[in-house]
């Protein structure tokens, strides 16, 4: 029989799409995406959630209802842990009983436990349950997911080859768009935020292509070295115990150390528990290197004009600081 | 070297006994206040959960008072509470106050960091003598928190509820003057006294609430808006699902009540919630779960606003109020929240709560006749 597994697009989507849309190919299941992000799957996910979640665990809540109806199973998977003593947040973490015990009439809910928080070989036994759903047996299920994993890491590599991500995921789906090669002479800007927020083009308004329309050089978390990440997430006096943690403030910190960086736009949505830290975490640092740094707090109420100003408005001033120190150092 | 530790409900009492039995002179941030929380709010991120807000207010309270060091338990995660040394930090040493933080992190491996910062704060290299004063404080602690809970159901019980608030105001009045382990504990036991002297109405059954959700806001009074005394007043037994001795035993192994006390609630959430989501929102839905079973009238949660683990355990909470037929109250406090419409919120709750006792009452009267 084929099955039809829905997958909403929201959260974690936006960093394993590849690797679940391969593996789940591969074990001969028809993967359904949720509608990309609009403004039906904003409310319904709004009414859907409660009130004091974050807009992206609501903007779930709105995929979940999309797919709902559509499909044989939802892929909701439990998250807890992709590296060794790292974490992800809380909501994350609750992610499928928030959904189940919020939404009714929802198909059954494939949530497979992935924690690795003690030992990264975890993961085998939550890739065999997941096949067994589906009447493939273990070395089968296996030999997909190896299969998967690859592909994956190929699509990570591109990343690091200064290819924006959306576009990486792009290039995954065929659609290959990549004009984003690094020019000298022009700004460097850091669009700091979770994936979700920064990739999600109806939550973030399109931030990424507004900034590419404005002639500089556009850096995401996912453009920077994972060993340099690594590395300077360790600058902080305790160790990050967050993926997400680790890789905005690893990323944030190397460009500002190496100064490779004149500016950085931290996008988050209201109410983010993570954020709250990492925030100023990062904006501590800018301060202390003398670069600018900008916050865009985003929720369901936030206005696309006021937006654009405040990304132009930063980014002239940006300009000009450069066209400054140009002159300064051709006249001193 | 003055030491300071920032306020959670009855940790205070232990915290200085214990140091003082060390010889170490303690200097006690003032009850947390409005002024606590509106230095807090100034000083500290605008979107950092309210305990740190009040941990900032503490210390610059306390610092003013003479304290140069600070103790403070820490975490590694899943939640921001891990952070919170870091964080806090960094704004004293930014408003320039020159104090010493010793954060007691768990071990992770390396239990030396951990064992050297008892010593630090203990100001001995002496094991033993550190482990007999934890002893010490963990039986206050222990004595503190069964006053507390005497006290929230006597209150309910009691022809006169204010002569209970008017025992434990003085209790908390005097307990700052009060030195050493044993003299507390003396003092403890003559407040105990003196609230079950209190007289009591003949009534035989009271209603009962459980309070579950986010450790510090169920513990710390001022940040609850005294919840469990309003509730007295109502005439309403009140358990607590967290307090800092069970906190205790959980988290430093101490007996094997507190561990298996965790398990219950896990095992009871388990099919509602699978896993740990950080903090305590496994307990609360394990404890609001263990309240209805238990034939509690009602369930109140309360959480800071924007608290990760508990919006996880909020969203599950109506399936268990749907499953089990047990009213549950949700209750977010922060900076802004305001008495009067909390009140009214918690009488509505307890007119619906009294509504639905005499409606089961009603119902047997019925089935009997
Ligand atoms: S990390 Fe922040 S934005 Fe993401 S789910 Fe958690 S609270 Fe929401
Ligand atoms: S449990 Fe809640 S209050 Fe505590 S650190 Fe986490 S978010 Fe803040």
């Amino acid at each position: 029989m084929n099955y039809k597994v829905g997958i909403p697009q929201g959260l974690l989507f936006y960093e394993y799409y590849p690797l679940w849309k391969e593996f789940f190919s591969e074990l001969g299941v028809e993967v359904l995406l949720s509608t990309k992000t609009n403004k039906k799957i904003l409310d319904s996910g709004v009414s859907n959630c409660v009130d004091d979640a974050c807009l992206p665990v609501k903007v779930f809540h709105g995929h979940v209802i999309d797919l709902k109806d559509k499909v044989d199973f939802l892929f909701v998977p439990k998250i807890i842990s992709v590296k060794k003593r790292e974490f992800e947040c809380p909501k994350i973490l609750g992610l499928p009983e928030m959904v189940s015990n919020t939404i009714k009439d929802l198909p059954p809910i494939i949530d497979p436990e992935i924690n690795l928080w003690k030992s990264e070989k975890n993961i085998s036994d939550s890739i065999t349950e997941l096949g067994k759903v589906f009447n493939v047996n273990k070395s089968k299920t296996k030999k997909a997911y190896k299969k998967a994993c690859n592909k994956y890491y190929d699509v990570r590599r591109h990343l690091n080859s200064h290819v924006i991500p959306i576009d990486a995921i792009k290039i995954y789906n065929k659609l290959l768009k990549n004009t984003n090669f690094k020019k000298k002479d022009r700004l460097n800007i850091l669009l700091l935020g979770h994936p979700y927020n920064i990739y999600d083009e109806y939550i973030s308004m399109n931030i990424i292509e507004k900034m590419v329309k404005q002639d500089i050089n556009l850096i995401t978390s996912d453009m920077v070295d994972t060993k340099k990440i690594n590395y300077y997430s360790k600058k902080i006096p305790k160790r990050m115990f967050w993926t997400a943690g680790r890789r905005l403030i690893g990323s944030a910190y190397s460009l500002l150390e190496e100064e490779k960086v004149n500016g950085i736009i931290y996008v988050s949505s209201f109410g983010c528990g993570l954020d709250s830290i990492l925030i100023d975490l990062v904006q501590r640092k800018a301060s202390l290197k003398n670069i600018p740094f900008t916050l865009l707090t985003i929720d369901e109420h936030t206005g696309e004009a006021g937006i654009n100003t405040r990304i132009e408005a930063f980014i002239d001033m940006m300009k000009w600081r450069l066209n400054d120190e140009n002159n300064i150092s051709t006249h001193g | 070297m003055k030491i300071t530790f920032p306020h959670m409900g009855n940790v205070y009492i232990a915290g200085k006994g214990m140091l003082e039995d060390l010889g170490r002179e303690v200097v006690l941030p003032p009850p947390c206040s409005k002024k606590t929380l509106e230095i807090g709010t100034k000083y500290s991120p605008e979107s950092i959960c309210l305990p740190l807000k009040i941990n900032i207010g503490n210390y610059i309270e306390s610092i003013e008072r003479g304290a140069d060091t600070i103790l403070l338990t820490g975490s590694c995660g899943p939640c921001r509470y891990g952070f919170y040394s870091v964080i806090e930090k960094n704004i004293l040493k930014e408003l320039g106050y020159n104090v010493d933080f010793i954060v007691f992190d768990p071990p992770e491996g390396k239990p030396s960091n951990l064992i050297n910062s008892f010593k630090k704060a203990a100001g001995t290299d002496n094991v033993i003598k550190i482990f007999k004063g934890f002893y010490k404080g963990k039986k206050i602690i222990e004595k503190a928190d069964n006053l507390t809970k005497l006290s929230n159901i006597k209150r309910a019980h009691a022809i006169y509820p204010e002569k209970v608030d008017n025992i434990m105001n003085d209790f908390y009045k005097d307990i700052e003057d009060v030195h050493g382990s044993s003299e507390i504990i003396s003092f403890i036991n003559y407040t105990n006294k003196r609230i079950n002297s209190v007289k009591e109405k003949k009534q035989s059954e009271y209603m009962k609430v459980g309070i579950v959700g986010e450790i510090y806001t169920i513990i710390e009074p001022f940040v609850n808006l005294e919840i469990e005394k309003k509730l007295g007043h109502f005439g309403i037994e009140v358990e607590k699902s967290l307090t800092p001795s069970k906190w205790l035993s959980h988290h430093l192994g101490l007996g094997n009540i507190g561990i298996s006390e965790e398990r219950k609630k896990w095992k009871a959430a388990k099919p509602y919630l699978r896993t740990l989501v950080g903090g305590h929102g496994r307990e609360t839905v394990g404890s609001a779960i263990l309240y209805a079973k238990e034939d509690y009238d009602g369930v109140i949660q309360i959480l800071p606003f924007n608290c990760m683990p508990e919006i996880v355990a909020e969203s599950i909470l109506p399936t268990v109020q749907k499953d089990y037929n047990i009213p549950i109250l949700t209750l977010v406090v922060d900076e802004m929240t305001g008495e009067a419409g909390y009140l009214t919120r918690l009488e509505a709750f307890v007119d619906l709560l009294k509504k639905r006792r005499e409606e089961k009452k009603n119902g047997e009267l019925l089935l009997r006749g």
